[in-house]
């Protein structure tokens, strides 16, 4: 093999640096994500109609797509209501709907977001809700 | 054929690294850029456009103006272009990616540069410019790269390759003119919604790129022991003579029309330019030189001996591509901004990261064009030609 | 992107792959079974405002400092508009110009100082025939069917192409993050992020929730509003009784913005 010395040291570089997510995570502590959604928001609401606009499973699935399509209906064609699969209504907002109840936006979707590693540019734009730093910091 | 780039003496290497760190600086201070907005630049809500897009539109007319070297060689056979070629060919790749650099840098939300496929707008000249350009940088690729390849070997080139040489040449003037296009189609510019904006691109950039390409020649010839040719040269410094004037005629014919039809929001943008405007004058030492610059590039390409004599044909080569650089691409773009829809001027003048970045993607260009040129050069080393300096008789 | 119908999807998926990128990566994004389900998901609110084409009225005799204070003033605030004082990177919806500025193209010797100084309120003018729609390279800027020219931030890639476009300086950038800049935000409008390109938005949030503009609340009855293609409507009984001008219409961009003299 011509310059095989060449060859094996540029490959052993390149399966270090393909590795480099696995290595570097070597000895850390895994953190699983732990959403929470038990807002004094949601709490306060009968057990009944402790309900997301879609399906819990839907929801954590689709909320992305979902999020796009209602930021369409709003700015591109100002449609702001959203017809469920059960046939309720909801005004589409990303602050003045989802964020009313998910309050905890530190807990209910950093907590995912960070785990996996994406940063959705919302809140660069979007305001969050005041967190209740306080009762955060006594617990 | 990149093995080529890859042997070369000291001062090609020390030239490339002094290249690297300019484009390191540009980097760096870019990610300044990335993080703070555009607001380290001297732009500003009035005069929205900088120097980023003007380098962009001078760098479209560089690598237009290759048509000035593949035109008369493939459509006309003229063979005292036959070695040049390349070297024409070989300057619209880093120009337009340098075009392509400046349009990225100044975008203000740089990570959404691919909605521009996501949602194609037909309607905006913008969405043509993209095609344009990409089209016409794989075109250059493709014929350069074979054509050299060809004469590596030395065969004639693949039959194949002609309808792309033909289509590249069309193509040529195309992207400059869509280029004008972007500014000539917009209302309330009064500086910039002419007609005659596309056909001065044009005789601008068939000015400024011939002047560039003579110093090239030279500077090739100096460096390596591949020789353009003194005729070649030649024929490269009176198209540029003549498309510098023609560039000066049709600028003129802008003044005329402005002031003889006397209607004034067509003057004021060259009012400020020229001699200031209600006090503010940042432009006009800008302008005196770019015009000193047009008078010396006239007066030595024009002149038979001076056109000659290599030592001014460089000075002259010289002032004609840093006089189209000033005009177009500095005081074309602000000057079309001032004054603003309010009638009040706020001027312009780049800062200092801005500086660097410009200078960080020029660098770029010629890092490329360094390597690029090196590979022709590296190849047209070897290759004999006949006594007449046209043929080429063996690899 | 709701009223994608299947053909152009597949036009905007034919032209991404053929330039070779994202290809999949739209078809993703578009999604595949969102497209058929569409129409009936998203309605309007009964009681949002509807026109064909959204038109103003100013009436400069009315204006007075206050109402002028009143319409920015609620304006900048309930949309999070930065105040930024360096007036190279300032960032305006509404705003007071001189009658000279606003309208450079009357200047003349012999006006009074009154008229010439006589302040004036400056907006995006809604143009019929929008130069910044034009341009814009992704539809971030676009005409809704009501007339208002929208913008949409989330696409908005800031080429500022639309500012070179703009005849009337009615276009802000933001060169830096304005968040530092507002003070007293309001909680149900977002900001922008620094590099995307805003203006006046007809207050279309608004409009869809079944309320006039604020500017035209907050007026005192100095700015008036309504469908222009309403023969019916008010702002056409004002404008077929009084002499009414609109900022460079010679450039033939048909502002939807009168102004009363």
């Amino acid at each position: 093999m011509y310059d095989g010395g060449k060859i094996i040291f540029g490959l052993i570089i390149f399966i270090a640096l393909v590795t480099l997510p696995f290595t570097l995570s070597i000895g850390k502590e895994y953190i699983k994500a732990n959403p929470k959604i038990d807002t004094p928001e949601i709490m306060k609401l009968p057990e009944a109609e402790r309900k997301c606009v879609e399906s819990k499973d839907f929801m954590r699935k689709e909320h992305m797509k979902m999020l796009i399509e209602w930021r369409d209906a709003v700015v591109r064609d100002g449609k702001t209501l959203y017809v469920n699969s059960q046939g309720k209504t909801f005004n589409m907002s990303l602050q003045n709907t989802c964020m009313q109840c998910h309050s905890n936006k530190s807990k209910f979707c950093d907590e995912c977001h960070n785990y996996v590693k994406v940063k959705p540019y919302c809140w660069d734009c979007h305001i969050e809700p005041k967190e209740n730093i306080k009762k955060e910091a006594a617990l | 054929m990149l093995e080529l780039a890859l042997k070369g003496s000291p001062r090609y290497w020390g030239w490339l690294f002094f290249l690297a760190i300019l484009i390191g600086a540009g980097v760096i201070t870019y990610l300044y850029q990335f993080q703070i907005g555009l607001g380290i630049t001297g732009m500003s809500r009035d005069v929205s456009w900088g120097l980023y897009i003007g380098q962009f539109t001078f760098l479209v007319g560089v690598a237009a103006s290759a048509v000035t070297i593949v035109l008369p060689y493939y459509l006309h056979n003229y063979k005292k272009y036959g070695r040049i070629a390349i070297i024409g060919e070989f300057l619209a790749i880093p120009a337009i990616l340098m075009c392509m650099l400046f349009i990225f840098v100044d975008l203000g939300q740089p990570m959404r540069v691919l909605n521009v496929l996501l949602h194609p707008t037909p309607n905006s000249v913008m969405f043509y410019d993209m095609i344009v350009l990409s089209g016409y940088l794989i075109l250059n690729i493709l014929c350069g790269w074979v054509i050299l390849m060809s004469e590596k070997k030395g065969a004639p080139p693949p039959r194949w390759i002609k309808p792309f040489l033909y289509i590249a040449i069309c193509w040529a003037p195309s992207i400059h003119i869509v280029t004008a296009f972007l500014y000539q189609g917009l209302p309330g510019r009064d500086y910039w919604m002419t007609a005659i904006m596309a056909a001065k691109f044009l005789s601008s950039a068939f000015a400024s790129g011939p002047s560039l390409l003579v110093i090239l020649c030279m500077l090739i010839r100096k460096f390596t022991n591949f020789d353009p040719g003194k005729e070649a040269i030649q024929t490269l410094a009176k198209t540029a003579a003549y498309f510098l004037l023609v560039t000066i005629a049709f600028y003129l014919f802008e003044v005329f029309t402005a002031f003889y039809s006397g209607i004034t929001s067509h003057q004021y943008s060259i009012i400020y330019l020229f001699k200031g405007l209600e006090g503010y004058s940042k432009l006009v030492p800008v302008m005196s030189i770019c015009v000193l610059l047009a008078a010396i590039g006239v007066l030595i390409l024009v002149t038979p001996p001076l056109r000659k004599w290599e030592v001014t044909l460089a000075i002259g080569a010289a002032s004609t591509f840093l006089c189209m650089w000033l005009e177009k691409g500095i005081t074309l773009v602000v000057g079309g901004f001032i004054p603003n829809a309010f009638d009040r001027v706020f001027e312009y003048w780049p800062t200092l990261p801005e500086t660097i970045i410009t200078i960080g993607v020029w660098s770029f260009g010629f890092f490329v064009l360094t390597i690029l040129y090196k590979i022709a050069s590296s190849v047209k080393e070897k290759a004999i030609f006949d006594k007449y300096g046209e043929k080429q008789i063996k690899a | 992107m709701s009223n994608i119908n299947r053909r152009e999807f597949l036009k905007i998926l034919g032209i991404g792959t053929f330039m070779g990128l994202g290809g999949w990566s739209m078809f993703e994004v578009v999604g595949k079974g969102e497209i058929e389900a569409f129409a009936e998901k998203y309605k309007k609110v009964p009681e949002a405002l509807q026109a064909k084409r959204w038109a103003m009225v100013i009436d400069l005799k009315k204006l007075d400092q206050k109402i002028i204070h009143d319409c920015t003033e609620v304006c900048h605030r309930i949309h999070n508009v930065p105040k930024i004082l360096n007036p190279k990177e300032e960032i305006k919806w509404i705003w007071e110009e001189k009658f000279k500025n606003a309208f450079p193209e009357m200047k003349d010797d012999y006006m009074s100082p009154e008229i010439k100084n006589m302040p004036v309120l400056v907006l995006c003018n809604h143009c019929e025939n929008p130069p910044c729609v034009r341009v814009c390279p992704t539809k971030a800027t676009f005409k809704r069917k009501d007339g208002i020219v929208m913008m949409d931030m989330h696409r908005c890639i800031g080429c500022r192409f639309c500012m070179a476009g703009c005849p009337y300086g009615a276009r802000s950038f933001n060169w830096k993050d304005p968040r530092q800049y507002i003070k007293n935000e309001n909680p149900e409008f977002p900001f922008r992020m620094r590099g995307v390109v805003e203006k006046c938005t007809f207050c279309y949030e608004r409009i869809d929730r079944g309320l006039p503009p604020a500017c035209v609340e907050a007026s005192n009855g100095a700015i008036m509003y309504g469908d222009i293609t309403d023969p019916n409507s008010e702002i056409r009984k004002i404008l077929s009784s009084n002499f009414a001008i609109r900022r460079k219409a010679k450039l033939g961009t048909k502002p939807s913005v009168y102004y009363l003299l």
